[in-house]
């Protein structure tokens, strides 16, 4: 395509009128904004960012935290999906084995021992809770992770279970513990 | 020798020093806040000593006005590592920073920044030369080995492109730059800055006696900026060109280049690059005021005479600075409001607008003086 230019003026070509439209954009946008306090993040956003914290939008991808139940139970079932497909390897979970800790739910086989992701590693992509089966971990809202040391960011089973509260969801165990009860249920229903 | 003139010189170097290098700092300030402004921002307000910040109502203002960041800014440079890449040629790359900062306070020597103290001999320029002008462009000439050296020495790509652009931009535009200023001296009759600023304020030295006379009374239109309008256009752009600044910052195009001759750079020597660009800033827009805006002078309130008391004559460096201030103010502005020439425009400019004219711009004044004489 041929961008056909138009010819300039004598007087455009001075640059005088550009220099001049130049100083009065930019003065208008000076003055708004010493005189007014119209600044671009008080039209959009209220304010400044410590001050006026960001409003996160639902579906936002922030820190993963793990969720516990409708119960109050822990959800996680200690499957090591997430840890597996978590593409930084900030998750590293410790299965109970033999002698750990019995899980708080009924009907589930397994609790982690521990649980921890390792925020300075987390790049927040959403895979862990793409491949939980048990909807037990969550990309949630909070954005600004911080802490004095490394040891700092790395977070453990009890405080990714305190900051993640709970969620039902489908509540997949309850469903099940029904369907079991109404196959014991006579006469069976057609 | 004499020990008065040697001590009194020393404390004006201290001071002047002194004060060039905290107008580069809040330059840089002002640079950020005037920015800020202009792209509907707050600029920096945060920086806040404990000590201010408990004073009650000025404190939260300072700190709002930003005035601690150009020290927390020092001190960042000052702290950060000093890294040297392995891949340079170490001796100019050491050099570079200290040739890019060291013209500007050269110049520094010849700026008349006021009249005397109150006594004769107090003189508030801290090397009156004969041949002012033509020292300062011999040295301002300087100024673009430093950026040349960094580019060479770095010895790789981005930097090495800075380099090539920013001799090639400071060399066309020296030639435009010394060639607006021709005129002004033909209507002064002599090179020394004081000998301008004393034209400026109606006065003309006699060539062979040195007397000075009153050849006309003082007045705004004695200023060189409405006696020389097109010599003030070509002189401000060409000195925009000389210092590196938008709208002709392509030693170090950002988007182009990465940061330009300065990316090898780190901690105090990538300082000195920052500061002498600042210092060569001041130094342009001291160049201005004077040369064009009358130096220390004001037409009225016989302001346009030697101080005769202390006050006086610290007036006038007020006025001075005040003049300087407003160039660099606007040396600033037009960073912010302009986009980036394209390469061949800026040479385009350079070499076939502004050289011509300026060279008929010497030829009408020389055919004026002849024709008046």
């Amino acid at each position: 395509m041929i961008v056909k230019r138009e010819k300039l003026t004598f007087w455009e070509r001075l640059y005088l009128p550009a220099i001049l439209g130049g100083f009065k954009i930019t003065l208008r946008h000076f003055a708004n904004t010493l005189f007014r306090g119209r600044t671009a993040a008080r039209e959009t956003a209220g304010g400044y960012y410590p001050e006026t914290p960001w409003v996160v939008q639902p579906g936002y991808r922030g820190a993963p935290y793990l969720v516990r139940d409708q119960d109050g139970d822990t959800k996680c079932v200690s499957c090591q999906l997430c840890e597996f497909i978590c593409p930084p390897k900030a998750i590293r979970i410790v299965p109970p084995g033999p002698t750990g800790p019995v899980p708080d739910r009924p009907n589930a086989e397994k609790i982690p021992s521990e649980f921890e992701i390792n925020m300075l590693r987390c790049i927040f992509c959403g895979f862990c809770q793409d491949v939980c089966p048990e909807e037990a971990i969550f990309l949630q809202k909070d954005y600004s992770l911080t802490g004095t040391s490394r040891a700092d960011m790395i977070y453990n089973k009890e405080k990714l279970l305190a900051l993640g509260g709970t969620h039902a969801g489908v509540q997949k165990w309850k469903q099940k513990l029904e369907e079991a009860q109404a196959q014991d249920a006579f006469p069976v229903k057609s | 020798m004499d020990w008065n003139f040697v001590f009194f010189s020393a404390i004006k170097i201290a001071v002047a020093f002194a004060v060039l290098m905290t107008m580069v700092a809040y330059a840089v300030l002002v640079e950020r806040k005037v920015c800020a402004g202009i792209q509907d921002r707050v600029g920096p307000n945060r920086a806040a000593p404990p000590f201010i910040a408990a004073i009650p109502v000025i404190g939260p203002f300072l700190i709002r006005l930003g005035l601690f960041h150009p020290l927390a800014d020092g001190l960042k440079l000052f702290l950060k590592e000093d890294f040297t890449p392995a891949h340079v040629r170490k001796m100019y790359f050491w050099l570079a920073p200290a040739i890019t900062m060291i013209p500007a306070l050269l110049v520094l020597a010849i700026i008349p920044f006021g009249s005397n103290l109150g006594t004769t001999n107090s003189k508030m320029v801290i090397a009156d030369l004969n041949v002012g002008v033509l020292y300062t462009f011999g040295i301002v000439s300087l100024g673009v080995y430093g950026i040349v050296l960094a580019g060479y020495a770095s010895n790789s790509k981005f930097p090495f492109l800075g380099g090539i652009r920013a001799s090639a931009q400071m060399i066309s535009y020296e030639l435009a730059m010394g060639m607006s200023v021709i005129p002004i001296f033909l209507l002064v009759g002599g090179l020394s800055l004081s000998q301008v600023i004393d034209y400026q304020a109606g006065r003309s030295w006699d060539s062979v006696t040195g007397q000075i006379s009153q050849f006309a009374p003082a007045s705004l239109f004695q200023w060189m900026i409405f006696k020389q309008p097109l010599a003030f256009a070509i002189f401000i752009v060409a000195a925009l060109a000389e210092t590196n600044r938008m709208p002709f910052d392509f030693p170090e195009a950002e988007q182009e280049l990465a940061g330009g001759y300065n990316v090898e750079y780190s901690s105090m020597k990538f300082g000195m690059f920052f500061m002498g660009e600042y210092a060569n800033m001041v130094m342009s827009s001291a160049l201005v005021a004077t040369l064009f805006l009358g130096g220390w002078t004001l037409p009225w309130f016989g302001l346009d005479h030697a101080a005769t008391s202390l006050w006086g004559g610290l007036l006038h460096i007020a006025i001075f600075l005040a003049k300087l201030g407003a160039v660099l103010l606007l040396m600033i502005w037009v960073r912010w409001m302009l986009p980036r020439f394209r390469y061949d425009q800026l040479m385009d400019l350079g070499w076939r607008r502004f050289i011509p004219l300026a060279l008929a711009n010497i030829l009408v004044t020389a055919l004026f003086l002849w024709a008046r004489a």
